[in-house]
């Protein structure tokens, strides 16, 4: 069980970050909001708090890196497939309205019936099309 | 103030993503994958987030406000739509043909890999097209 403590740290601390945002900013940590706000045609004081946010996401991940040399290669991929794969999550994620912390952990937490029901859509049709690929095709 | 809690807000959830093992795609598909090889490593994660958060947002909000800020600045719609759950579909589909969700993939561009830039820009392409999308029929 102990292999385990990693992913639940790691998950306490993405609520620490949930909690902090709310307690002194009064704001859901969307990630996929972040990333859209980046789109904005007129830059604003919420372009630049998300992409702070977003440059914290990869200094905290590289902060991980220096500290014990872990980093992840992702596996051989077809280009057209990864970019199918971020075209539907960055089209899903703006049509929905979030996404796994935005939905999953902050909509979760505040007892949000559309979160429920998007955490659960996300989640089955993640879950159907890993089948389709890794048992069907 | 506010501009450095979003920053160290980031920092922490950057870290606990990459301490959690979620910025390797193979996990999360591995999660999505319960009908094979089953990698329960995400239930972990998510059930960490979700207590934290569960029990810090029930505190949070006995506040009447927050402590930068005038209000907490919460979605407000509460009608679950096709918009939603099409949205969450799409995502779910992208998910889990490769295995990142927003998070980890933009944690993960620390890692430099051309694979998680090629992802990122087609998720912000996927997000701009959305976006234009709903300007065109409004």
């Amino acid at each position: 069980m102990t292999m385990y403590l990693p992913a639940l740290i790691g998950g306490m601390l993405i609520g620490v970050s949930a909690c902090i945002l709310m307690l002194f900013n009064g704001r859901v940590a969307g990630i996929s909001s972040f990333v859209q706000k980046l789109l904005s045609k007129r830059p604003s004081q919420e372009t630049f708090n998300s992409a702070l946010f977003l440059t914290g996401l990869i200094i905290g991940a590289l902060a991980l890196y220096y500290l014990d040399g872990q980093r992840i290669t992702p596996p051989e991929s077809n280009p057209v497939l990864i970019i199918v794969s971020g075209l539907l999550v960055g089209f899903g994620t703006s049509l929905g309205s979030g996404c796994t912390s935005g939905h999953g952990i902050c909509g979760l937490s505040r007892l949000s019936l559309r979160s429920l029901t998007a955490t659960l859509c996300f989640m089955a049709s993640g879950i159907a099309t890993v089948y389709i690929v890794r048992h069907m095709l | 103030m506010k501009a450095l809690v979003y920053l160290i807000g980031g920092i922490i959830f950057g870290f606990g993503l990459a301490y959690s093992g979620m910025t390797d795609p193979r996990k999360v598909q591995g999660f999505l994958d319960i009908f094979g090889a089953w990698d329960i490593t995400l239930i972990f994660v998510m059930g960490g987030g979700l207590t934290v958060t569960l029990i810090g947002y029930h505190f949070i909000f006995k506040r009447h406000s927050p402590i930068f800020t005038d209000t907490f600045c919460l979605p407000t719609n509460k009608h679950i739509d096709k918009n939603l759950i099409s949205g969450a579909v799409l995502f779910g589909i992208g998910w889990g043909l490769y295995g990142y969700c927003p998070g980890p993939a933009v944690a993960a561009l620390s890692y430099l890999d051309s694979d998680t830039f090629l992802f990122v820009f087609a998720m912000l392409a996927g997000a701009y097209l959305q976006r234009r999308l709903t300007k065109t029929s409004s």
